[in-house]
């Protein structure tokens, strides 16, 4: 592969000075698609990886312009760049199809990306991918937990994958059983678990090594209140041990319970991020919502309280709920029940509220996150 | 490096717990080589000429080398399983040799189809079979015929690992295997056939192979069959090992 005329080019274009951007930019306009090339520099792929200049050592993650086409017409992932501070609990928030998971399997070696690079815990995620997998823990969309072991095997045999000795393997599983919950269903076949201790047993696969930093995707889709409160708590309690965690979800509630900082992804870009205050702030005082009595209320609803908001309300004909952000507190409120009053629009509730991530999700996009 | 071994038996004791939690895996596997051997002696044995005293001495080689063949086709279903399980992810973020999966499973479905060698041979000898002409030649046989099934998992694999989901390599897994192992010795001596199929037949991998396998058990001279055997289970392995490890690689 290495006499291959692309990487003579790439090489003397190189020491001709050209920057990897302006090479790979010559190469696409030379009529070379970006998929082609990456299969021919398989092997040869960080000719194509801007440097990290802005790397440093309190972000244990560093994604530059990392894009991700699937089957050469899916943009999945659309240059995308962000950093994960060591020791934080960072979010990715998005609806299905965001590319969340895109991303998490890119940074967990999993996939290739088309273009971009990143670095994860020092380790380049291509050049360095095998020693990278040993410092960090997955625990994927759905649990990957072998369904004719027991959990305790299931463990045993992650800790031997990640070259623990016999002793050690079986003294780190017994140790995870017990903080998971799981030490009465240890010596049972997966088969007997329930969708919750299938989780609780996947997450725990993934610390078997206790990993510089954790990705999880998605851990509490699927789970009931309690099993996501339960998890809330342990991933609460890793990060104070020092793992950081790197989380995907499509929960709001969730983003802004766990994480220190959110990056929000639609459509394969990051269109907002910051903390969760921070993303509040941006729609720009409170929100009000109101429940009118009938769908026959809406048009005229709106049309009443359009004067008091800076921005287009949004309407939920299923629900018959209106919402829209204000300035001006609580006046707002009894101005706009006086109007409704003398238009004769019947209510069933209104309520002035902090905005929600949901709120931050529409005004951002335009449309909900679920 | 010198992780890839235990790596391998990490993985191979994983699938071989599989197959003693659940027993139907290997109980229906047996079943149907085992019907086939009871059909083809007692209902169409006496209309075969073979030219071999009893038709089971002729046919249970046969037989076998049709087990391992099949059984070598779970080897595909099984990767896809574990792929569509999220398990092959699992062992990718994991710093393990990453040809620990394709040979844990390879290896594993070897161990499976030695057990079921073994047991249609007792039922084999249950019916009338007879190791006549020695130990030594009989474990030869036995022998090749698990390197056969060997090198046929490779191809099942790597036709699993194309197709990616459990229901296509079910059919894509058995679909042409039919045709070789009819158009072969296994049932029939090639001379009876008709001439397109007899032709097919006697280049057939399956026919060297059971050629040589009767030849060991009914202690006739083995000929050329035992080279053009190797010939093709080598050849085999030498081409799908390696596609079978690059599909992998490219799983994403
Ligand atoms: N293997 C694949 N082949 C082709 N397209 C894919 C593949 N995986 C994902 N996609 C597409 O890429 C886009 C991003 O998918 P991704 O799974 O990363 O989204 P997500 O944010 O994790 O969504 P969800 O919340 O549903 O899990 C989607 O349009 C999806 O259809
Ligand atoms: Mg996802």
């Amino acid at each position: 592969m290495s006499n291959h005329p692309l990487i003579s080019y790439v090489e003397e274009a190189r020491w001709r000075g050209m920057s990897n951007k302006q090479i790979l930019d010559s190469l696409i306009s030379a009529g070379w698609q970006v998929h082609d090339l990456t299969n021919v520099f398989l092997d040869h792929i960080e000719i194509f990886h801007e440097p990290i200049t802005t790397e440093s050592k309190e972000n244990i993650v560093t994604v530059r312009n990392i894009s991700k086409i699937y089957n050469k017409t899916i943009k999945a992932l659309d240059n995308i760049s962000l950093d994960v501070k060591r020791g934080s609990v960072t979010a990715l928030l998005g609806p299905n199809g965001a590319g969340k998971t895109t991303l998490v399997r890119i940074l967990a070696t999993l996939l290739t990306p088309e273009h971009g690079s990143a670095r994860v815990a020092g380790f380049d995620i291509i050049r360095d991918a095998q020693k990278l997998r040993s410092v960090i823990g997955l625990a994927g969309q759905y649990a990957a937990v072998d369904e004719s072991l027991t959990g305790r095997e299931n463990l045993e045999m992650v800790g031997r994958l990640y070259h623990l000795s016999a002793l050690s393997a079986r003294q780190r599983a017994e140790e995870l059983l017990q903080q998971f919950d799981l030490d009465d269903a240890g010596d049972r076949i997966l088969k007997t678990y329930s969708g919750g201790m299938r989780r609780r047993l996947d997450l725990a696969a993934s610390l078997v090594v206790r990993p510089q930093i954790l990705f999880l995707d998605e851990p509490t889709t699927g789970l009931d209140p309690r099993g996501r409160f339960a998890l809330w708590h342990v991933i609460r309690e890793l990060v104070k041990d020092g793992t950081t965690v790197l989380l995907t979800t499509q929960y709001m509630e969730e983003a802004d319970q766990l994480a220190n900082k959110i990056f929000v992804i639609d459509r394969g870009s990051i269109i907002a991020q910051g903390t969760a205050d921070e993303l509040k702030k941006q729609v720009g005082g409170d929100v009000l919502e109101l429940h009118v009595a009938d769908r026959s209320f809406i048009n005229e609803a709106v049309g009443v309280i359009t004067q008091f908001g800076n921005e287009v309300p949004h309407i939920n004909e299923d629900t018959n709920i209106i919402t829209m952000a204000v300035t001006g507190g609580t006046s707002v409120l009894v101005d706009v029940v006086r109007k409704f009053d003398v238009a004769n629009i019947k209510i069933n509730d209104i309520v002035l509220r902090r905005p929600s991530l949901d709120d931050v999700f529409l005004t951002l996009t335009g449309h909900t996150a679920e | 490096m010198n992780h890839t071994l235990s790596d391998i038996q990490v993985m191979t004791k994983r699938n071989l717990v599989k197959f003693v939690r659940i027993p139907q895996l290997i109980i229906f596997s047996t079943i149907q080589p085992v019907m086939m051997l009871l059909l083809f002696t007692y209902v169409f044995g006496g209309a075969i000429k073979t030219g071999t005293d009893e038709y089971i001495n002729y046919l249970l080689p046969g037989i076998l080398v049709q087990t391992v063949l099949f059984g070598a086709m779970m080897t595909g279903i099984g990767l896809v399983d574990d792929l569509s399980r999220g398990m092959i992810d699992r062992f990718r973020s994991l710093p393990m040799a990453r040809s620990a999966v394709l040979a844990g499973r390879t290896i594993t479905d070897l161990i499976r189809n030695l057990f079921t060698v073994g047991l249609m041979t007792v039922v084999g000898l249950l019916i009338g079979f007879r190791i006549d002409h020695g130990i030594f030649n009989f474990l030869s046989a036995v022998a090749l015929i698990t390197l056969f099934g060997f090198a046929f998992s490779w191809v099942s694999a790597a036709i699993g690992l194309a197709v990616k989901t459990p229901e296509t390599a079910q059919v894509a897994g058995f679909i042409w295997v039919f045709p070789l192992a009819f158009g072969s010795s296994i049932f029939v001596p090639v001379e009876g056939m008709s001439s397109v199929i007899g032709t097919f037949a006697e280049y057939n991998p399956i026919t060297y192979t059971v050629d040589t396998v009767r030849a060991l058990t009914l202690g006739l001279p083995v000929g050329n069959n035992i080279w053009f055997s190797l010939a093709w289970i080598f050849g085999i392995m030498i081409i799908f090992v390696p596609l079978a490890i690059n599909r992998y690689r490219a799983i994403s």
